[in-house]
């Protein structure tokens, strides 16, 4: 057992745990937030995609002890504070992105950290390109793509700040 | 994943004496290969020495005609890299093309390297550009340190901690991609530093990355793809599996070699 201290979603907390825990079972199964899912569970598919500092990792192919002191941002973690909908978020159910869901949290990690790196004003060949850590067998990604398009473009006419902003 | 004690260690020193003290220890880097292979309980060290917190092993620098990168220095970190892009950025597009975003701000040069897959990227880079691997007990030229599929020349608790790349005049890579899991199929990088250029082929070659010499001997006379023309590696020691026989592999390292030269000369 060891010891791991993070801020998950702005809230402190510590926890005893098997050195073997991933980030995703930290998450899902200490954190009980089930918002990050666990797709392959081999680094290819991305449905467990949060932040880290910042930054869109596989929390899957992660140790919740590397990220002792860490910043960690999830799905949970992006609406405002009154609830209304990160504009990702937003993006992706005003334009159907999504049919089952289950890849979805994943992809709105990926889509908001791609607007942090590329801004937003994105083409579909960037996005693709961008996506390409990220699977979704339902929709054919079509309608993800004007998603993310949407949602990079609503990103910057948000004022809302986020309630847990990944900086 | 069996169970392991973890550590994290704060700078080389600390790091090296640990791996030498515990019993079955391995290093962790960005972890983008070392932990789904302990996922699938190929590897089970008993102790994993977390180098993430070694501040010494991360960044570039530029120290005169070299580009010093820190093994910790992750993929994301080195594509955008304006110090890269602008002395080579040949290398720049190659972190920058490695696995997917996610695995991009993971995974590190120095784990890359040191794990030497016979169809990763960076170790053709090394290779082309005549590299030294610095590690904490000496420096190592790229041409001795890759010595075989996942096979180099470090020692029994040997740390990889810097790569230093001479600044070519010219470079680039060029890779054909596995559709599903983005490693090279064939990766083809060529670099030009004065009258010398090099060749070097990852994803083909049995035994790993390897220099071609029938290509760097033409492109020394004349560095153009025209070169090049009608070109292909020799099918022998090159690997055959479901992905790609040993003769489209070797058809594909001359049509790489060549879309890497046109992308060094800015074509």
């Amino acid at each position: 057992m060891a010891t791991v201290s993070m801020t998950v979603n702005g809230k402190a907390v510590t926890a005893d745990i098997d050195s073997r825990t991933l980030l995703v079972q930290f998450i899902r199964e200490n954190q009980l937030l089930t918002g990050t899912h666990v797709g392959c569970d081999t680094s290819q598919c991305g449905a467990c995609v949060v932040h880290i500092d910042g930054k869109a990792v596989k929390s899957c192919t992660t140790l919740a002890l590397q990220c002792q002191g860490a910043n960690v941002v999830t799905i949970e973690g992006i609406a405002a504070a009154d609830g209304t909908l990160h504009p990702m978020q937003e993006a992706f159910r005003e334009h159907h992105g999504l049919q089952c869901g289950f890849c979805t949290p994943g992809m709105i990690m990926s889509a908001i950290d791609i607007v942090n790196r590329k801004g937003n004003d994105l083409d579909e060949h960037t996005i693709r390109e961008e996506l390409e850590g990220n699977i979704c067998r339902c929709t054919g990604y079509h309608n993800i793509v004007r998603a993310v398009d949407a949602g990079a473009k609503a990103m910057a006419g948000s004022a809302k700040p986020m309630k847990h902003a990944a900086e | 994943m069996y169970a392991f004690t973890y550590h994290r260690p704060d700078t080389v020193r600390q790091a090296a004496g640990l791996v030498a003290r515990k019993e079955d220890a391995k290093v962790l880097a960005g972890g983008q290969t070392l932990l789904p292979t302990m996922k699938q309980r190929l590897a089970s060290p008993g102790n994993l020495v977390d180098l993430g917190s070694v501040a010494e092993m991360k960044g570039i620098e530029r120290k005169g005609r070299t580009i010093v990168i820190g093994a910790m220095t992750t993929h994301a970190d080195v594509a955008g890299s304006p110090l890269v892009q602008e002395a080579i950025p040949g290398l720049a597009a190659l972190a920058g093309n490695i696995g997917d975003p996610h695995v991009r701000n993971r995974g590190t040069i120095g784990g890359s390297i040191a794990n030497n897959d016979p169809a990763a990227d960076y170790p053709a880079a090394c290779l082309a550009m005549g590299a030294t691997i610095i590690t904490n007990k000496r420096k190592i030229a790229a041409d001795a340190f890759f010595q075989g599929m996942f096979d180099t020349a470090l020692d029994e608790g040997e740390i990889v901690t810097r790569v230093a790349f001479p600044i070519p005049g010219k470079a680039a890579y060029a890779k054909f991609p596995n559709p599903a899991s983005r490693y090279a199929l064939v990766g083809v990088c060529v670099a030009k530093r004065g009258s010398e250029v090099r060749v070097a082929v990852t994803g083909a070659g049995a035994s790993g990355v390897f220099r071609w010499p029938e290509a760097e001997a033409a492109l020394s006379k004349r560095f153009s793809s025209k070169s090049l023309e009608g070109m292909a590696a020799k099918a022998a020691g090159l690997n055959t599996d479901i992905h790609a026989d040993a003769e489209y592999r070797a058809h594909l390292i001359g049509v790489m070699a060549r879309r890497a030269v046109d992308a060094a000369v800015g074509k």
